[in-house]
């Protein structure tokens, strides 16, 4: 049973097992653990991005494709599902367009992405990706009528998935139920499903395919398959994926924008997320994510704390600045690479298989 | 020496040319079932290029393929696999980071069409498994199955390459310089496997060698390639006792 769930496809290592029943157990009781709004904003955020840097894998990290684009698809998840929500009404129907119009729209553009130019040369291929997205971003940014420009669109929900509906009049074990808690639960099963989806197409026989073009692109088509196809459907499902992530990050925070989904920022995270994690594991998308969302928005906290504590210690309050931040998340990101260079996930499998 | 069969595999006026040079210049040439064929050479002879023509991995600038008797000139390398020409190649050519297994299983993969099944287990597809198993058992690698492709010592690799070319199940088998770098324990199991896949007679064999001894024993039939061109075919022994061979070639390689 629990094989067939995971495609056969274990940890390989009790640490990881155990980091990753401790992460899905966390998130599936995320409402009762830490029920305030913006911790619970935090959970909603590693579910979309585990799907998202797991959808992003299949891309790098087991076919080998060099992929800019990943946050376009995500953006036009979110924007799917805003503009219909916005310019339609606040009804399920309304939602189902936005997601079915939002997937059509990124399995077309994934398709013709990869049959123009997967043919051609990785790096020209990443460059074609960075053009598009960049052409989307603009192209947001300037039909602020129908996107609302670089304000993003606010949207209302369907009854049942706003805050302020309520359920029960009593609470469950101190937690209200409303609408909040049935999107958090939406995000936390979608994202789920999706990611056992992804895992599957990685341990089937299509998936060793793809491991053999990322290993060796001319020895796979000797062997009698055709890569640019494998490479597109590849293209299409990695979109996909990270259209899904789109919808439900907007569904979760009622607002898309271009800082939430279309920013090369959000690309940048990504690319951090699966190398901190591990390529070409699914996995590593679980720990990376969780790991890089959870240290994104306490580390600052963190350093508040510690910058209030040095004081009067010379330099040191100003390097731990809550500003720098990022700097630190840099640093952390530099030693990753250097001790971990196949990820954490690489690094606990690796430590388990040495005898 | 030539079987009353019809050739499986024929190449007509196949011509290559990079810048001004012509690798391989009008080689016509057909291959009959049952009959294993030496193609010698001194090095940069376009021997390796006449077999990148055959399974697809270079174009030919003029002339045609023909596959029982199809013209396949303008297929793809896949399209030609799935006819039946099955290519092991010079340099070892494998995929480094993975298993042994898993190199094998995705030639037998791909011979059962199972390449776009994206939502079976790999893991559970039995048959494929042991079909890999069978391959790595013929060329002595199955104890070394879970080992990752690239940690493998040399004379290994060379084998694996060949138990990939077996898994592919091809109608027409392309060695090219299999025993190359091997040592000398590791070479007859290659030899052997080779000698059975000919007395299988209704397989196609076309086998790059520099040992003379070995080609003298396998072959056939002897074609010569010098500058791209071909200046000789004929029986063993006539083609090595043939005097424009012997001093211009098979004297320096037979030393090798
Ligand atoms: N892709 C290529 N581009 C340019 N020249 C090539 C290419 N492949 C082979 N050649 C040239 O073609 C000639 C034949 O090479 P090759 O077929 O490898 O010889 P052999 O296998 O007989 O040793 C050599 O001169 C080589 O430099
Ligand atoms: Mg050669």
């Amino acid at each position: 049973m629990l094989a067939r769930v995971l495609s056969g496809d274990f940890p390989r290592s009790r640490a990881l097992a155990v980091a990753l029943v401790v992460i899905l157990v966390g998130l599936a009781l995320a409402p009762f653990i830490v029920p305030g709004t913006r911790s619970l904003t935090v959970a909603a955020k590693v579910c979309v991005f585990v799907l998202l840097v797991a959808s992003y894998d299949l891309l790098l990290g087991y076919t080998g494709i060099v992929s800019f684009a990943h946050t376009m698809f995500f953006g036009i998840g979110g924007y799917g599902v805003g503009i219909a929500m916005a310019r339609m009404d606040s009804t399920w129907g309304a939602l189902a367009i936005g997601v079915l119009v939002s997937l059509a729209l990124s399995a077309v553009i994934a398709l013709a992405i990869g049959l123009l130019s997967l043919r051609v040369r990785a790096i020209f291929f990443a460059m074609i990706t960075l053009a598009v997205a960049a052409f989307f971003q603009i192209l947001a940014s300037q039909l602020s009528g129908i996107t609302g420009g670089e304000d993003g669109i606010n949207f209302k929900l369907p009854e049942a998935l706003r805050p302020a509906t309520s359920f029960f009049e009593a609470t469950f074990f101190g937690v209200a139920v409303n609408g909040r808690l049935v999107s958090y639960y939406l995000v936390f099963a979608v994202a789920l499903a999706f990611f056992l989806v992804l895992l599957r197409v990685v341990n089937s026989p299509f998936g060793r395919v793809l491991l053999s073009i990322r290993e060796n692109e001319f020895r796979s088509e000797a062997l009698g398959y055709r890569t640019v196809t494998y490479r597109t459907v590849a293209n299409c499902l990695g979109a996909l994926g990270a259209t899904v992530a789109g919808i439900l990050y907007a569904i979760w925070l009622r607002y898309t924008g271009p800082d939430t989904t279309l920013s090369f920022n959000i690309m940048i995270d990504i690319l951090l997320m699966v190398v901190i994690g591990g390529m070409g594991t699914m996995y590593g998308s679980v720990i990376g994510a969780t790991l890089f969302v959870v240290a994104q928005n306490y580390l600052q906290d963190l350093m508040k704390f510690a910058s209030n504590a040095a004081q009067g210690v010379p330099l040191l309050p100003n390097l731990l600045h809550p500003d720098r931040w990022l700097l630190w998340l840099g640093l952390l990101f530099i030693v990753c690479v250097y001790y971990f260079p196949a990820g954490i996930v690489g690094k606990l499998r690796a430590a388990k298989e040495k005898p | 020496m030539a079987a009353p069969e019809h050739p499986v595999l024929e190449t007509h006026g196949l011509t290559i040319r990079f810048g001004g040079h012509l690798a391989v210049n009008a080689v016509s040439c057909a291959f009959r079932p049952g009959t294993l064929t030496a193609i010698v050479g001194p090095n940069g002879a376009g021997k390796t290029t006449y077999f990148n023509l055959i399974s697809g991995q270079l174009k030919a600038t003029s002339g045609h393929v023909s596959l029982f008797g199809e013209d396949i000139t303008p297929l793809s390398t896949p399209q030609r696999t799935h006819r039946g020409i099955g290519r092991a190649f010079q340099l070892t050519n494998l995929f480094p980071r993975l298993t042994v297994l898993e190199n094998v299983r995705l030639a037998v993969q791909s011979r059962a069409h199972l390449g776009r099944n994206l939502w079976s287990m790999w893991g559970r597809h039995v048959e494929l498994i042991e079909r890999a198993e069978h391959c790595l058992h013929r060329v002595a690698l199955a104890d070394r199955r879970r080992v990752i492709a690239s940690a493998l010592p040399h004379g290994d690799q060379r084998k694996l390459e060949v138990a990939i070319l077996l898994a592919l199940e091809p109608e027409v088998f392309m060695f090219d310089e299999p025993t190359a770098g091997m040592s000398v324990d590791e070479v007859p199991v290659i030899l052997e496997l080779i000698e059975h896949i000919k007395a299988q007679g209704d397989k196609t064999v076309l086998l790059v060698e520099h040992k003379m001894d070995v080609v003298r024993s396998l072959a056939d039939r002897i074609i010569v390639l010098h500058q791209g061109e071909l200046v000789a075919d004929g029986e063993p022994a006539a083609v090595i006792a043939s005097p424009i061979v012997q001093e211009a070639y098979l004297g320096v390689a037979g030393d090798t």
